[in-house]
């Protein structure tokens, strides 16, 4: 059930789909920079190594964040309960990032630093980020090469034998490390190794191929607060509980509510979002990221926009055809009758321009009809000049398997004729809100790596993210769940017949045979294809308050089709791929109306946020910090209304500016 | 194009699979194996019938979900390349093409071309991993590693866990994947001190599920990672100086 529409869909205005609620506190020390971290940690709460096997941790996802967080616990001595939809903890999509993790370890001359790396990530990200989470990112960046290494990620060296490194967009430093084209499997793959090491020494317990369906909070303590999780596991299709002292969510992110993404297909919401119907507060859900460098669509039945690495901006330049609708081959166009747009829009960055601004100027040049391909949707990458400075050798060892993807993808060698690229939608920076210890708003529910939202604002740096999760796993939550779980010392798990238990237990059977028993004639894919039509169209690189309004009225219409006409093949009882796609696009279809509802209420531009009404001459983004220095924080009321509290932002040491990626 | 997609369909582990055949029609050259799956199951469940249980993610060839052995092969028939990333230009307009799981008794089918490769993660357990905890680690940059030992070990770390090796050996062997996996690690700096017993340990677990090495080759043929029959070679001599040196590094 929504509120009912306006006549005009067009009328709809923000105090139409949502009514304001109270600032909240993010929960940071007052003592801000560089020391606020360790200073917090003084003042943590700790747990004796003999008590630890008395707390059980429920860690959803294994991914970076979720691998890591369960190992590093697991390796105090902590009784932890790793879970994964996957049939292997290795195969979370953190797998697929490809070109490199950010550390602030500043061995170079060129002028890196901790406050240079926080600068960059909260002007990345356009002044909404938590700028003292970000020191945190800074700080524990180093030491987070130091323990991947170690762990066995061989990460690139240089002929000298020293740790290699590269840049990526919107920094002008060289601080990305990396292995290849293929860093975040080298990493998923350590974590996985150090997750599967507690596995065998019995502190973790896996369960694979097992997928939470809903958050069991307990409502006897005062405040609520999370004792464990709903599963249902996929292959008997048996729906069961596990209660814990708290639960971890670092489920990833939720791109793929744009159908067509970066992301793997099984990427899902469902996690993070009946948390959130549970009373978890979601954080900035317009706030998506759109990758420019990501493959164009060609066939409806392209399964999704795979990503090519950013790294690629590294020596690759974008271009069009100074001429609309230039009909030539890409290599017969001359020098003279090229744009490199980027480098000629933005010369201090060049091509490494922040992936807002390249997706923007990439989709300013494609609405200008000089976009190239069959389908003129996308732009050149081209490695004609690096070939001819460089040699084909060092580019292959650079990009080999990227150039390999993409020929196979293509048909077309990247090193004969120029990579096609586009925004395709990529990481979510918004996610389930967290106070600085990574705490949701439900006491007991943590949430780490995409799944969360504070580091990146409204856009993300590239290889920002592979830092995000390990920082979160590996050296956030293994100081802060202790904190929270020391005064619990006696406290024993719900029982698996107590009633918040049960009831959280039959709830879920219930909606899931609902979902099984649908009677109409089209599978979820079907829906989910047209929800991600509609957010493209209405809730994509650019948005207005038209568009969005239209967008609302078009998912609560899609909605409506969903639950008249959803048909889910087979049975509840077995392994049914159907039946666990319904259930997420139906939490898609959820998320996309309350993104569009953040986009239509945020009356500003920031980062990847993009509101036409709301822009500079120069066609940059507007930022509006005397209204909107805020993190949206929506509560989820009865019958799909929401609340909007706000937690406001404050900058000590980067003071908000106009980005400016042309000068300096 | 159109196809005829003679497809194994099995309920689940317990239940007596059969081959089914199906039409797809309208399928383009430049789809992949898996979204003609797609199609198809479009218009299975539109037709009111079950769709086709297969296992896939990451649709870049990186994740090691996907895998079905296509008329005999893993993978398919363009060689060294996952089930995601084989497209339809590879048949001919108007061929049958058979789909089935991979074949091996370590993978017991889970539903369709569905199959449980838990058995490689129990290798890794075995001993897989570097015991060095959080925290813990020395300066990286502390220890120079040669720009060609940093590249020869992600050369076998490059493994994406699909299992295809197993899968195309007549023994069911995993000896390509735990070969690998021990090259990786014992290339790098940090794992020296458990090298003996990390042999030891995932040849142990290897030994309890999977066959032995048919030393046939048919692994290196499918396996979309690259992985080198030097990995096989290194599992025998990480095995045999563990056995001789007697010593858990």
């Amino acid at each position: 059930m929504t509120a009912s529409l306006p006549a005009d869909a067009s009328a709809l205005t923000p105090n139409d789909v949502r009514t304001i609620g109270d600032a909240i506190a993010g929960g940071q020390p007052t003592l801000g920079g560089p020391n606020a971290w360790a200073d917090r940690k003084l003042h943590y709460n700790l747990v004796s190594p003999l008590n630890r096997h008395k707390f059980r941790i429920i860690v959803v996802g294994t991914g970076l964040a979720g691998a890591a967080c369960a190992a590093a616990l697991g390796e105090q001595g902590y009784d932890v309960h790793a879970f994964t939809f996957h049939d292997s903890p290795r195969r979370a999509h953190s797998v697929a990032a490809q070109g490199g993790i950010n550390a602030a370890r500043a061995r170079k001359v060129d002028n890196d630093s901790l406050a240079r790396f926080v600068k960059d990530t909260v002007k990345g990200g356009d002044f909404r980020a938590r700028e003292a989470d970000c020191w945190r990112l800074a700080e524990e960046s180093v030491r987070v090469i130091d323990h991947l290494e170690a762990i066995g990620a061989p990460f690139a060296r240089e002929y000298g034998g020293q740790l290699a490194t590269r840049s990526f967009g919107g920094v002008q430093v060289s601080r990305t490390y990396y292995t290849r084209g293929q860093t975040g499997q080298q990493l998923e793959v350590a974590a996985s190794q150090a997750l599967l090491r507690q596995v065998a020494a019995g502190t973790v317990t896996l369960h694979t191929r097992s997928e939470m369906l809903d958050l069991i909070v307990d409502n006897e303590v005062e405040g609520g607060a999370a004792r464990g999780i709903v599963v249902r596991d996929l292959v008997t299709g048996r729906i069961w509980s596990q209660t814990g002292h708290a639960v971890v969510l670092a489920t990833g992110g939720y791109g793929n509510a744009f159908f067509k993404s970066t992301l793997a297909k099984n990427s899902n919401v469902s996690a993070a979002w009946r948390a959130h119907r549970r009373g978890a507060l979601f954080a900035s859900p317009s706030f998506l990221q759109f990758h420019p460098t990501a493959l164009p669509l060609g066939s409806d039945w392209q399964s999704k926009t795979i990503l090519m690495s950013e790294s690629l901006r590294n020596d690759g330049r974008i271009w069009v055809p100074v001429q609309p609708n230039d009909p030539r081959a890409a290599n017969d166009i001359p020098e003279a009758e090229r744009d490199y747009y980027l480098e000629r829009r933005y010369p201090a960055y060049g091509n490494l321009a922040p992936r807002d601004v390249a997706s923007r100027a990439a989709r300013d040049e494609i609405e200008a009809g000089r976009g190239v391909g069959p389908l003129h949707n996308s732009v050149y990458l081209d490695f004609r000049d690096p070939l001819a400075r460089l040699g084909r050798p060092v580019l292959a060892e650079r990009y080999g398997n990227l150039f390999e993807m993409y020929a196979d993808a293509t048909g077309d060698s990247p090193y004969a004729v120029p990579m096609r690229i586009a925004p395709g939608a990529h990481f979510a920076m918004g996610g389930l809100w967290s106070d600085y210890d990574l705490m949701t708003n439900i006491p007991g529910l943590f949430v780490g790596g995409e799944a969360g939202w504070a580091y990146h604002g409204a856009n993300r740096l590239g290889a920002n993210s592979l830092l995000s999760a390990n920082v979160d796993g590996w050296f956030t939550l293994p100081y802060s769940i202790p904190n929270y779980l020391a005064p619990l010392l006696g406290t024993p798990v719900l029982a698996d017949d107590a009633e918040s238990v049960l009831r959280a237990v039959a709830e879920t059977r219930a909606s899931v045979e609902t979902l099984a028993a649908s009677p109409g004639t089209q599978g979820p894919d079907r829906f989910h294809r047209r929800l991600g039509e509609i957010l493209y169209a209405h809730c994509g690189v650019s948005r207005s308050a038209a568009g969005l309004a239209e967008g609302i009225r078009l998912i609560r219409n899609l909605r409506h089709d969903f639950q008249a006409d959803l048909r889910v093949a087979g049975d509840a009882d077995g392994f049914n791929q159907e039946l666990e796609r319904a259930g997420r696009v139906a939490d898609f279809i959820d998320l996309a109306e309350l993104m569009c509802i953040d986009a239509l209420d945020r009356d500003e531009s920031c980062g990847a946020h993009f509101r036409l009404e709301h822009q500079l001459g120069d066609g940059e983004a507007a930022r509006d910090d005397d209204n909107w220095s805020f993190v949206s924080a929506w509560e989820r009321g009865p019958e799909g209304t929401y609340l909007r509290h706000q937690e406001p932002l404050h900058f000590e040491s980067v003071q908000p500016e106009t980005r400016n990626y042309k000068t300096s | 194009m159109k196809l005829t997609l003679k497809i194994w369909r099995q309920d689940s582990a317990a239940a007596a699979g059969r081959f089914e055949s199906y039409s797809l029609d309208g399928a383009g050259e430049e789809f992949t194996l898996l979204e003609a799956l797609d199609k198809l199951n479009d218009t299975l469940v539109e037709t009111g019938q079950v769709p086709v249980a297969f296992d896939s993610d990451c649709r870049e060839g990186i994740c090691g979900s996907c895998g079905v052995t296509v008329d005999g092969v893993p993978h398919g028939p363009v060689a060294n390349t996952p089930s995601c990333r084989q497209h339809l230009r590879s048949f001919a307009d108007g061929s049958t093409v058979t789909l089935e799981p991979f074949r091996s008794g370590a993978f017991p089918v889970v539903r369709d071309l569905a199959v449980d490769r838990s058995g490689l993660d129990r290798i890794i357990e075995g001993g897989g991993y570097v015991s060095i905890d959080a925290g813990t680690a020395t300066d990286a940059d502390a220890h120079q590693v040669s720009h060609e030992t940093a590249e020869a070990a992600l050369d076998f770390a490059a493994c994406i866990g699909c299992g295809a090796c197993v899968a195309a050996c007549p023994n069911g062997s995993a000896s390509l994947f735990t070969g690998a996996k021990l090259m990786h690690l014992t290339l790098l700096p940090t794992t020296r001190q458990e090298r003996g017993q990390r042999a030891t340990g995932m040849t142990a677990a290897m030994d309890e599920e999977f066959g032995p090495c048919s030393v046939i080759g048919e692994c290196v043929e499918v396996c979309p990672a690259g992985i080198p029959l030097t990995a096989i070679a290194g599992l025998n001599r990480e095995k045999l100086r563990s056995v001789l040196r007697g010593k858990t590094s």
